[in-house]
């Protein structure tokens, strides 16, 4: 018999680990997958495990090689930022962008910082957006390809919030919203289906992996933002369902904002940081050059984080 | 063309001369007075910030030693008498020369000397581990070997040898500034006089911190201090006392003939920097040091490391 | 019923309560105990017995050394046969007296008989000294002295006397066995201290995943002639037990920091205790047995043991009797998993405040490697102190000792939430607890030099 162990208290320990949180992130990602891979077909499939391989390997090379440092693959956080930097990216992404992106995102804004839990920005947005800015044809290239159900002819295609800032209003007049619900086709993995999204939304607060109040804080901040501009002028600014349920905004706010690591760790921080990514996001929406803006409007509010942090503590005993 | 290039140096020139202003400004209204000698004297500082003299800081040591009326509440113990008389120089203070030391660590616990009889569980830390119990062996006064004093050494002259779990002192690196001593929950690590002069290095030191009573030590570990003054009664200088049942060499009065070391029954008794000469007892009474020197000169050439003799002493333990 | 709880962090680990149908048994007596002069919080007893001397079961053998300090008794009749330091359960030495064990013959006056006595005869002055007389401590984990609780400072008065019977410690059932078994015996006891608090209301809180326990308080409750006492039903969660908690979920007041429960009008002890306030006032037995807890998740539910020991008992002795330690146990925990101390010595004898023998598997009590925070702030949440321990980890590691004290270090109550759920597996409250003892250090230094000027 081996020695018996000692530790100081306590001496159980919750079941949930790092692995387990983000192996439930994931969980929570796949219907949002599924039915991008669905419609997309091969070649979102391509995007997915290009972006998930290369994410994985960056981060066992360079914690292996430049930092000597234990490996931490095994913690599943390199697969959810690839996941999520996939689900950011068009279909028809080349593979060596997304590897680019995949090694800015892993091997810049997270590992240079210390690796998860150190970084200040989330690194599938950083990834995302310097992409964007350096390869921005490749990013705004929205051609729909055959997918395994949705058959049709390959066609440029563009977003509805891509149209809304090149045509206004009435470019995407008489918008479907039911189906934008199920089914947006033209946009990135994470914009396809805001059902299959908000699945994995609940499937998360079930499991208490997050606690609802960003998403929340960022949900009401675009509905109010929008509601007030678009009742001011409704022929110029879109209304509020159609900010809510295009775009980024449900992955965003569910599975990006969300990141333990770039968000403050108080409710209260959470809502005020919540409302600033909600208020940026429509003015970007409404007055930025780029059609959409929740990558920047996250990106901005991730460097707030450690100033709420400081700012707003939780309520102690004895302090009422 | 050549307007607007004009403009523009005029432009940076004038707020160049603007900016240039406002720091002039700005410097000469928040200017602090200080000592200049403050500044001298932190520039001939190690500039290591250990904290060794028991001021916050090199700068912290020099705006105290600027203070005081005298360097008797002063000293460096990294930079030593070097730096000190630097730093009397610059001030116009005496001051005395001490004696180098180095940190000596005085338990021979290893693994193979004390054997575990439990596995600590906990923080990999001596200060959490020696709040909880008496620690992983029978010997409730070693080392618990969790590495506090590897971490609180700035200079990188302690380590862990894996082998014996204890740490070990790179003579070469160890500056005495004594971050260790304070680290150890147990004060096991001393520091002593790097040699009986400061030209040579012999020293000789009770590699054990056990109070108990002999029985109950040598139990716990074979290579305790079982306070048997063996020791006490071959020292010719009356440098050992023995109190609590264990034995302690005052390095100021020790002359390093090591005869203890060779008393000792249980190893306990540490030499280093020399070989000592095993002394036949009576027929040559009193011979002469100077004799005994030369012969042991060559020994120590050939086997100077006090590893190796330690593990000589541990054979013969073995077969006592 | 109304449910109450607790408002801030806590964590709702499986509680495990696989001993709670084992009906408590009475220990035999071993050859030999040995009994601790540390046994309660404050400054250890004093011997007043010598080697060789006869005692008797129920006999002074020590004696308090200081305010916060309290008698010994001896647990069996037999010979002292030595007064030495012995090693406790975590290895550190502490006077121990030795007694040979040769029968269970009590000092006079001792009523073992089982009868309910259910008048208080005695007025509140003649209650405090008997419960000193008999060396009653806190039986809820900190051992402190009774009669220094319930004789609060001049000018603060009890409005709410609280009975511990939470239990939300995981696997521990003796505090539910002696609710079902000794229900009257501890309203009685309850009634007595309700007494010497000058007739504040009382409550008897037990956690809802304890119905019998419940229901037999209640009946109880309405056979007995006593006034102003209710059960009151708690929701399962963990740590409800705290006394800061309890008094959150009771009177929905919170303890200022720094602050005694005694501020809010508080005063709370476990049922054990009533337990022991009933024998020493009723009974005049002074507190030599306590019940304890043989459990584990790797011990079958058939060798699972509520037992009645005395005091003095060596672990190993009742380990053995209770069919010896199980193979596959790698942690033996004495109290409860979130708050029990490891034994490290089983030789240790046990002390007035054991609970339990817990023996713990490996896989489920052997820690993982902490990897880094990922800022999720599951401590902070689970913190029922509201604490951030993220924070006082990070303060810590830089030697901040003034930051430490602004974050309110000085108020963790070492529940071990954050540790539990943490999912870096970061051992925070092992780097926290030595920090918390730091800032007290520094703030009783403070508050001494404070005093020491002021008396000038």
């Amino acid at each position: 018999m081996s020695n018996i162990l000692v530790s100081p208290s306590p001496h159980i320990h919750s079941a949930v680990s790092t692995t387990s949180l983000m192996r439930d992130v994931v969980i929570a990602l796949c219907p949002a997958l599924l039915v991008s891979i669905l419609f997309y077909g091969w070649s979102e499939l391509l995007v997915i495990a290009v972006s998930v391989a290369s994410c994985v390997l960056i981060e066992w090379a360079v914690t292996k090689f430049l930092m000597k440092a234990p490996c931490t693959i095994s913690d599943l956080s390199a697969v959810v930022t690839g996941v999520l930097l996939a689900m950011n990216l068009p279909a028809t992404t080349p593979w060596w962008v997304v590897f680019i992106g995949a090694l800015f995102a892993i091997g810049v804004v997270k590992l240079t910082f210390g690796g998860l839990g150190q970084n200040i920005f989330n690194p599938a947005i950083a990834g995302r957006v310097f992409l964007l800015i350096s390869f921005p044809t490749y990013l705004t290239d929205w051609t729909i390809p055959n997918g395994f159900i949705h058959s049709t002819d390959a066609v440029s295609g563009s977003t509805l919030l891509g149209r809304y800032a090149e045509g206004g209003v009435e470019a995407v007049a008489g918008t479907d919203y039911l189906q934008t619900l199920f089914l947006n086709i033209g946009g990135s993995a994470g914009e396809i289906s805001a059902l299959a999204l908000l699945l994995g939304f609940a499937y998360l607060l079930v499991r208490k992996v997050i606690k609802p109040w960003i998403p929340l804080s960022i949900f009401l901040t675009v509905f109010v933002t929008s509601g007030i501009f678009y009742l001011i002028d409704p022929s110029t600014y879109t209304d509020p369902l159609f900010n809510l349920l295009t775009g980024g905004v449900i992955l965003g706010a569910c599975f990006m904002a969300t990141d333990y690591v770039t968000s403050p760790m108080t409710t209260l921080g959470g809502v005020i940081y919540g409302v600033g990514i909600g208020f940026i996001l429509m003015m970007i929406r409404y007055f930025g050059a780029y059609p959409e803006g929740m990558s920047f409007a996250i990106l901005i509010m991730n460097m707030f984080v450690p100033l709420l942090n400081r700012w707003f503590h939780q309520s102690k005993y004895g302090r009422k | 063309m050549t307007n607007t290039i004009i403009w523009t140096i005029a432009i940076l020139t004038l707020l160049g001369v603007l900016l240039a202003l406002v720091l002039f400004w700005v410097a000469r209204k928040f200017r602090v007075e200080e000592d200049p000698r403050i500044d001298e004297v932190e520039k001939v500082m190690p500039g290591a910030n250990c904290g060794g003299c028991g001021f916050a800081g090199c700068r912290a040591f020099a705006e105290a030693a600027v203070k005081a009326p005298n360097l008797d509440n002063n000293f460096c113990p990294v930079g030593g008498n070097d730096t000190m008389a630097k730093v009397a120089a610059i001030l116009g203070y005496e001051v005395s020369a001490k004696a180098p030391q180095v940190a000596v660590v005085r338990c021979n616990g290893s693994c193979a000397n004390r054997p575990r009889v439990n596995d600590y569980d906990g923080a990999p830390s001596c200060k959490v581990k020696a709040a909880l119990y008496s620690g992983d062996t029978l010997c409730p006064y070693g080392c618990l070997g969790c590495g506090d004093c590897v971490a609180a050494c700035k200079f990188g002259a302690l380590s862990l040898d894996p082998e014996s779990g204890l740490p070990v002192v790179d003579e070469s690196k160890c500056t005495a500034c004594g971050s260790c001593v304070k680290s150890c929950p147990k004060g096991i690590i001393e520091l002593r006089n790097a040699g009986t002069t400061p030209k040579n290095t012999r020293r000789v030191y009770v590699s054990c911190m056990n109070k108990d009573k002999g029985g109950v030590a040598r139990k716990a570990c074979k290579a305790a201090c079982i306070g048997c003054g063996k020791c006490v009664k071959v020292c010719k200088f009356g440098a050992i006392t023995v109190e609590n049942n264990l034995s302690y060499i005052d390095y100021t009065k020790c002359k390093a003939c090591g005869q203890c070391y060779f008393e000792c029954p249980t190893g306990a008794i540490h030499v280093a920097g020399f070989t000592p000469k095993k002394v036949e007892p009576k027929p040559a009474a009193a011979p002469a040091p100077a004799a005994a020197a030369p012969a042991a000169k060559p020994v120590a050439a050939a086997a100077p490391e006090p590893k190796a003799m330690s593990n000589n002493q541990n054979k013969e333990v073995g077969n006592a | 019923m109304r449910k109450v709880t607790f408002s801030i962090g806590g964590i709702h680990p499986h509680d495990s309560k696989l001993s709670r149908d084992c009906k408590i048994e009475v220990l035999p007596l071993p050859q030999t105990m040995y009994v601790s002069m540390a046994q309660h919080l404050g400054a250890p007893a004093t011997p007043i017995v010598n080697v060789g001397d006869k005692v008797l079961a129920g006999q002074v053998i020590a004696e308090p050394a200081g305010f916060i300090s309290a008698y010994v008794h001896s647990p069996a009749s037999g010979t002292v046969k030595s007064i030495a330091p012995r090693a406790d359960i975590t290895g550190r030495m502490v006077p121990h007296v030795e007694i040979a064990v040769e029968g269970d013959e009590w000092v006079e006056g001792v009523d073992l008989s089982d009868t309910l006595v259910t008048d208080i005869t005695l007025d509140r002055a003649q209650i405090l000294e008997r419960i000193k007389q008999c060396g009653i401590v806190g039986l809820g984990g900190a051992t402190f002295p009774t009669h220094v609780k319930l004789n609060p400072a001049p000018g603060s008065k009890a409005e709410c006397l609280i009975l511990n019977g939470a239990e939300c410690e995981p696997y521990l059932t003796s505090d539910y066995r002696i609710l079902l078994e000794k229900t009257r015996e501890i309203i009685v006891g309850a009634a007595i201290m309700q007494k010497v608090l000058g007739g504040c209301h009382t409550v008897i809180a037990i956690e809802e995943n304890k119905p019998e326990a419940i229901s037999a308080v209640s009946e109880a409750l309405a056979s007995l002639p006593y006034s102003d006492i209710e059960v009151l039903s708690m929701k399962k969660r963990y740590p409800q037990g705290g006394e800061k908690q309890l008094i959150d979920a009771v009177m929905k007041r919170q303890v200022k920091s720094g602050g005694l429960p005694i501020s809010v009008g508080a005063v709370v002890q476990n049922v054990a205790t009533a337990l022991a306030v009933y024998e020493a006032v009723q009974k005049n037995k002074p507190l030599v047995t306590n019940t304890m807890t043989i459990t584990g998740d790797c011990l079958p539910v058939e060798k699972q043991h509520n037992y009645l020991f005395r005091i003095g008992m060596p672990l190993s002795y009742i380990a053995q009797v209770a069919g010896g330690v199980p193979e596959s146990a790698a942690k033996i925990v004495s109290g409860g998993p979130m708050m029990g101390k490891a034994i490290s010595n089983m030789d240790a004898a046990t002390v007035k405040g054991s609970s339990s023998l817990l023996y713990l598997s490996e896989g489920s009590t052997r820690r993982h490697p902490a990897s880094n925070c990922i800022r999720c702030g599951r401590c902070s949440d689970a913190c029922p102190m509201g604490l951030e321990p993220f924070l006082l980890n990070r303060l810590n590691k830089a030697g901040d000792l003034e930051g430490l004290e602004k974050a309110s270090v000085q108020d963790c109550i070492e529940c071990g939430c954050c540790l539990y759920s943490c999912p870096a597996n970061i051992p925070l409250l092992d780097y926290i607890r030595p920090a918390k003892a730091q800032v007290m250090g520094v703030i009783r230094a403070r508050a001494a030099a404070a005093k020491a000027a002021q008396g000038k």
